[in-house]
């Protein structure tokens, strides 16, 4: 027993390399949204390119749809927008943008330069759906279900790995449910 | 004389006329300065709301005052955050499951460090009782030789 005394110290160290270890590989920028799981807060914003027409949570029920949150202000979102020119290709799921805290012509003018992966944009002028929705970093991106249940939350650009592996599986089994 | 004297009663009227000023300052205004402390920028995190010039802490202070103009308490305004961010907004985080270890982690560390420090002196002390007492023959001998010289 006496012997085995100098494992004692050896032990906490190798817990406390564990913690460190894990700790290594989490991102504090990346702050779990609670709104996971729970109903997407409602809005009706005016759309982009026809500021006339609103797009509202209400209209998008019974389908899955993707919340991508973007601004032509934003540096990372150009990280991102060749994936989301892809997957708007792929046709696999609708792609709701929300141009936050954005001058509407500067939005529309990236657009048109960049392409456009959106199967509608609308304008938070004022960041106040921005709010609701828990964004403090742009890019984001929710998978909502039919049900408009909030089910997944991506914080920063979308990278190919998340798409294939968590993302788009997701929005697979949700579309069959 | 007559103008330092005016002048003297100028600088007082002003000097009051500044910590009137000072009083009257809006209790509202104290009130969020309060809060705003309490809570997390999440743009800028180790930040509070009060101290960030982030475009979302700008927001956010104005959406409390907001809130708090329309009759919401702190802690109505606090909920109000914590549904959107989580409980990270919150730089004291409240006391529950999954923050257990996070608020009795020190007590317990500090607990296990007495723990060890009391096993430690024990054992110590009981070294030290079975060493004293007579010492044996040879070393009682061995020391007389020293004393005497003759080692």
């Amino acid at each position: 027993m006496r012997r085995l005394r100098w494992l004692v110290p050896l032990g906490i160290f190798v817990v406390l390399l564990v913690f460190l270890g894990v700790g290594l590989t989490r991102d504090p920028r990346e702050v779990p949204s609670p709104l996971v799981g729970k109903p997407a807060p409602a809005f009706a914003l005016a759309q982009l390119h026809d500021p006339s027409r609103q797009l509202g949570t209400t209209d998008l029920r019974g389908q899955v749809w993707l919340l991508n949150v973007w601004a032509s202000w934003c540096v990372s979102c150009r990280v991102e927008h060749p994936l989301l020119l892809q997957l708007a290709k792929a046709k696999l799921v609708p792609v709701i943008g929300l141009d936050y805290k954005d001058k509407p012509e500067e939005g529309k003018a990236w657009l048109a330069s960049e392409g456009d992966p959106y199967t509608t944009s609308i304008m938070d002028v004022d960041g106040r759906v921005g709010i609701d929705w828990g964004v403090y970093g742009v890019p984001e991106t929710f998978v909502i279900d039919k049900q408009g249940v909030i089910r997944h939350k991506h914080i920063g650009p979308v990278t190919a790995e998340a798409l294939e592996k968590t993302i788009l599986p997701l929005v697979r089994t949700l579309q069959q449910s | 004389m007559r103008a330092s004297c005016r002048a003297i009663a100028a600088a007082a009227l002003l000097a009051a006329a500044l910590h009137a000023g000072a009083a009257a300052q809006d209790p509202l205004d104290d009130r969020l300065k309060r809060l705003e402390t309490e809570l997390r920028c999440l743009v800028c995190q180790n930040q509070t709301l009060a101290d960030s010039d982030a475009p979302l802490a700008v927001d956010l202070r104005r959406e409390i005052r907001a809130l708090a103009t329309a009759g919401r308490s702190d802690d109505e305004i606090r909920k109000f955050l914590v549904d959107r961010y989580s409980d990270f907004v919150l730089y004291s985080p409240p006391f529950k499951p999954v923050t257990i270890l996070l608020w009795l982690g020190p007590f317990a560390l500090l607990g296990a460090g007495a723990l060890t420090w009391w096993v430690v002196l024990r054992a110590r002390r009981r070294d030290d009782a079975s060493t004293a007492g007579e010492p044996s023959a040879a070393a009682t001998a061995r020391a007389r030789a020293l004393l005497d010289g003759t080692e």
